[in-house]
């Protein structure tokens, strides 16, 4: 199963296109799963058609206190990362916005005041497009405020004859971005040829660096000259994959919902000749 | 009583800071002698998040029932009120002026 990720520092350079386009194109000739991890904002369903084949909620670990066993020890004030807790005389404060789940106060408290319970951050779908095209996304509950815990959950549990899985990020260069390349074997990078693309793109560039995956840069509505992006590339050693020119045609389609690679010529071959070497 | 300041600096001569969670000090003053008092330097100030309600802590380990500060975030807020400490909004200037204007009132 290769695993591969679609993220941009920038919002709106083509992420999902980019996505929609290589699952619809390699699932000619493998079976392929597309995983839509913008939980907060998902749009790859409303280009995608089919029946949804599983609707699951997803449960976050949300500590509960009982106040009675509860001896104000504040160990697990201490021992939370992310000040998410507030033990005082009277009771104590759980912030849900500051908390991250990771279960530290439940494991030290020593007289078990704190209950192991679980909050629905929000619903996972499993949608099947046609024979060997599933996608699945997901919705997040109004007020949750992060949206790892939910990527981390819609990424596991992949059909095993799966043969490739593809992430579409949400964007940013942030926590969600970083859960969702989180494992990838590769990440394709897309911009557009402008200074804010360029400028997003070295920061996302900055953060996988850390994380050491193989990345890739796909030059989306790309021009004559793309130089501000190619003498970036050029230089840091970031290979260039692609690049799909802009095609009022194709934006048409997009914007009634529809997806058709054959607008651009060539790219079929192109994206399955990638592929192999992704 | 002792009252609390946010602060930019580590002296009664800086400014009120704006943010709570994230200045750098915070004066903390005995209403019956302002002469005596003590900066501290906010460990909160760095905090990846939550730094409100870790900047609350510091303040009410440092027996503070009243802070000066130009505005609270709502986590803070919570945090403060449990502790019983009253967070006075809008404040600014020199830090000094400040808590004698309060505790002069
Ligand atoms: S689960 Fe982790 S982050 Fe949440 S309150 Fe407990 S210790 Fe803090
Ligand atoms: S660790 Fe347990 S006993 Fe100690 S303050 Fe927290 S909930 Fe109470």
């Amino acid at each position: 199963m290769k695993k591969i990720a679609v993220a941009s520092g920038k919002g709106g350079t083509g992420k999902s296109t980019v996505s929609l386009l290589f699952a619809l194109i390699l699932s000619e000739d493998y079976r392929v799963k597309l995983i839509d991890c913008d939980v907060e904002e998902p749009n790859c369903h409303l280009f995608l058609e089919g029946p949804v084949k599983k609707q699951e909620p997803v449960k976050i670990f949300s500590p509960g206190f009982d106040l009675n066993k509860c001896t104000r020890c504040k160990k697990c004030e201490e021992v939370c990362e992310f000040n998410a807790l507030v033990v005082t005389e009277k009771k104590i404060l759980h912030f849900p916005e500051l908390c991250h789940n990771c279960k530290g106060c439940l494991i030290v408290c020593p007289v078990g005041a704190v209950s192991d319970s679980y909050r629905v951050s929000g619903i996972v779908y499993d949608k099947s497009i046609d024979k060997k095209l599933s996608l699945r996304y997901a919705e997040q509950n109004i007020g949750e405020a992060k949206a790892s815990p939910l990527i981390e959950a819609i990424k596991k549990d992949i059909q095993k004859d799966v043969q490739i899985v593809i992430y579409d990020s949400p964007p940013g260069a942030g926590c969600s971005m970083v859960e969702t390349v989180n494992n990838a074997d590769y990440v394709i990078l897309i911009a557009e040829p402008t200074p804010f693309g360029l400028s997003d793109l070295k920061v996302t560039v900055e953060v996988l660096k850390k994380i050491n995956v193989r990345t890739g840069l796909v030059i989306n509505s790309s021009q004559k000259d793309n130089s501000i992006l190619t003498d970036y590339a050029s230089n840091i050693g970031l290979d260039i994959l692609l690049n799909i020119p802009y095609s009022k045609e194709f934006a048409r389609e997009y914007s009634r919902g529809i997806i058709v690679p054959d607008i651009f010529p060539g790219l079929k071959e192109s994206v399955k000749e990638l592929i192999k070497r992704l | 009583m002792n009252i609390a300041s946010t602060s930019t600096g580590g002296s009664m001569s800086a400014q009120v800071a704006q943010s709570f969670g994230r200045c750098a000090y915070f004066i903390i003053a005995d209403t019956d002698n302002i002469k005596d008092f003590e900066p501290i330097q906010n460990s909160a100030a760095s905090a990846a998040g939550g730094a409100g309600p870790q900047a609350a802590k510091i303040i009410n380990e440092k027996g503070a029932k009243i802070l000066l500060t130009s505005k609270v975030g709502p986590n803070a807020e919570g945090a403060l009120k449990e502790y019983g400490i009253k967070a006075v909004e809008g404040i600014s200037g020199k830090v000094k002026d400040a808590i004698e204007e309060y505790v002069n009132k």
